[in-house]
């Protein structure tokens, strides 16, 4: 299911002297089983691209394309229930949305909207917890006695487990430790990669973007000032650095190299790319 | 949620802007009190122009005060047609069994429907000129004499300050967790009345835990930094008249004069 931007833009409060510009002139297609991360400093409009994804939020002007239903302004908001099935949405501190009396019941709740049976709900909980690497004892625990990170977990469980076929992530994982945070990516990785799900993923973890996407989108002031493959994106540091955006460490490591007189051609985004082109460099052996 | 424009601040520096908050406040429930002398087309005339030379000096735009009035539209039409339908006396222009339309009742109506209106505008007035935070300083400062009756005025208004600042808050939050449970596949406002009742809940229980947690990180914060309120206690916003809150006074003296003079 391809996600296509045409002339997108969207005015927050829009008739009042609080009117703030959230997105201009966006035009953009997040095609399907692609996995698409959108990086931009703090307030550039990243949130808000997102929820026009699922149609939380309308265009003011210019139409979003979800799979073969047309957003535009004058789009009613009955009957979008579909849509945000097939389009699940793990929100900036997702934890903030767990409210049942057991996690079991709160995973379920999704898919219980969504139309699925108790049993179903309940046998897709079981899954997800797994999943998203909790024990299953939790299950029955009150959402609200478990730990931030925990937290995090269930309320991704409860968006996996909606089944979608395009997952929007963001920030999923600010404020996790190291190793949640390398867990819950690999996991998102797998499902990308077992499942075909479409992944769209907002971070400030450059690393990440090297890591994961095969498509980036750099959002400025509400504007798409870039797109391209994160070879592309991160080819220019100079550029990224005049917008305020960083470059995955190992690129940052071979930029310092660089001014040390070694060589790279491409530059490397990831540690294995830099460890292949160093070694011949410095004589070593060749990298595994 | 943006609807209600009654209570949103709009920020500006005009002469009502500079006012003190106190002044506001006193002028209105002043100006609400003396609508009530107005009792023909002369006084409500002085009354209407007076109000809309106030809301030309806030620079406000009028579309403003229109909509505060929108949302209490049916009450305002509800009670003027019980003053047309149940006013006798004049001439009778329409007559159907008890129900009759007259003279007194229809310009009784329609004095009925100024008083809404003006005294709609100018709360709206009163709150797009003034930051709820002033207000909230207007109050305690103007309720300080109830001290003397052990009435506890600054915990009272550190409630209500801390109330008011954290309303947008809220509303912030409040917004978040209903995108965040629709995407869930949550129908606000749709399906009947236990339908609606039930999608609140995945509502309101995130928000009440939201709510106490930044109570209690609000509460450790201020234990943290010493707070103690009370006497000794100084203020960052120090309130102070200056000579345009005494012309204002002079204004609402001015008006009501006028209205004695020239009531029926
Ligand atoms: N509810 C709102 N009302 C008015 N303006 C808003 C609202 N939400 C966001 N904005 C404004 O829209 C712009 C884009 O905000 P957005 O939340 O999309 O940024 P972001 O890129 O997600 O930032 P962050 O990295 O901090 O999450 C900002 O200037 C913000 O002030
Ligand atoms: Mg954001």
């Amino acid at each position: 299911m391809d996600i296509t931007f045409d002339h997108v833009s969207f005015t927050y409060q829009a008739g009042t002297p609080f009117a703030g510009e959230g997105l201009r002139d966006v035009s953009t297609t997040i095609s399907d089983h692609s996995y698409t991360a959108i990086i931009g400093h703090t307030g550039s409009g990243k949130s808000t691209l997102l929820q026009h994804l699922n149609a939380l939020l309308k265009p003011t002007s210019g139409s979003v394309t979800i799979g073969d239903r047309v957003i535009t302004a004058e789009t009613n908001n009955k009957n979008l229930k579909p849509l945000r099935q097939k389009v699940g949405m793990v929100f900036q501190f997702a934890e903030n949305q767990l409210f049942e009396q057991t996690v079991a019941k709160d995973i379920a709740f999704g898919p219980k909207n969504f139309g699925a049976s108790d049993d179903e709900a309940a046998a897709l909980a079981k899954q997800m917890v797994t999943l998203v690497g909790l024990p299953e004892e939790v299950l029955t625990q009150s959402p609200f006695d478990l730990s931030g990170g925990q937290m995090r977990r269930v309320a991704i469980a409860g968006v996996l487990a909606m089944q979608p076929q395009v997952l929007v992530l963001d920030e999923p994982t600010a404020g996790l430790d190291p190793a949640g945070r390398r867990d819950m990516m690999t996991m998102f990785e797998r499902l990308h990669e077992t499942q075909g799900l479409t992944i769209v993923l907002v971070t400030h973890q450059m690393d990440d973007v090297a890591d994961f996407a095969d498509h980036v989108l750099v959002m400025d002031q509400g504007a798409l000032i870039k797109e391209g493959s994160p070879r592309e994106i991160f080819a220019d540091p100079d550029w990224l650095r005049a917008h305020q955006l960083g470059l995955p460490k190992a690129t940052a490591m071979a930029e310092q190299l660089m001014a040390k007189g070694f060589r790279f051609d491409p530059l490397p985004l990831t540690s294995d790319e830099l460890a292949d082109q160093l070694l011949p460099q410095i004589g070593g052996a060749h990298h595994e | 949620m943006n609807k209600l424009i009654l209570g949103r601040y709009i920020p500006g520096d005009s002469w009502i802007h500079q006012l003190d908050p106190r002044t506001k406040l006193l002028a209105s429930f002043y100006y609400i009190g003396i609508i009530f002398l107005a009792n023909d087309w002369k006084s409500y005339l002085v009354m209407t122009l007076a109000t809309f030379f106030m809301i030309w000096l806030s620079k406000v735009k009028l579309g403003f005060f229109l909509r505060g009035v929108r949302p209490m539209l049916w009450l305002i039409l509800f009670t003027v047609l019980l003053q047309v339908f149940f006013t006798t006396g004049g001439k009778v222009y329409w007559q159907w069994g008890w129900l009759a339309i007259t003279q007194f009742g229809l310009s009784n109506g329609a004095f009925i429907f100024m008083r809404f209106v003006l005294i709609i505008f100018i709360s709206t007035l009163l709150t797009l000129t003034t930051q709820p935070l002033s207000l909230a300083d207007a109050v305690e400062s103007l309720l300080r004499p109830l001290r003397v009756l052990h009435v506890p005025v600054t915990e009272l208004a550190l409630v209500l300050q801390i109330a008011l600042r954290f309303v947008p808050t809220l509303m912030d939050q409040t917004t978040k967790i209903m995108n965040a449970q629709r995407a869930r596949g949550v129908d606000f406002g749709s399906g009947n009345l236990f339908q609606q009742m039930k999608a609140v809940v995945p509502l309101l229980i995130p928000l009440f835990v939201d709510s106490f947690s930044i109570a209690e990180d609000l509460a450790t914060a201020m234990d943290a930094r010493g707070y103690q309120g009370g006497d000794g206690r100084s203020k960052f916003r120090v309130l102070k008249y200056h000579r345009r809150d005494g012309a204002a006074a002079a204004g609402m003296i001015v008006l009501t004069v006028l209205l004695l003079l020239l009531r029926a």
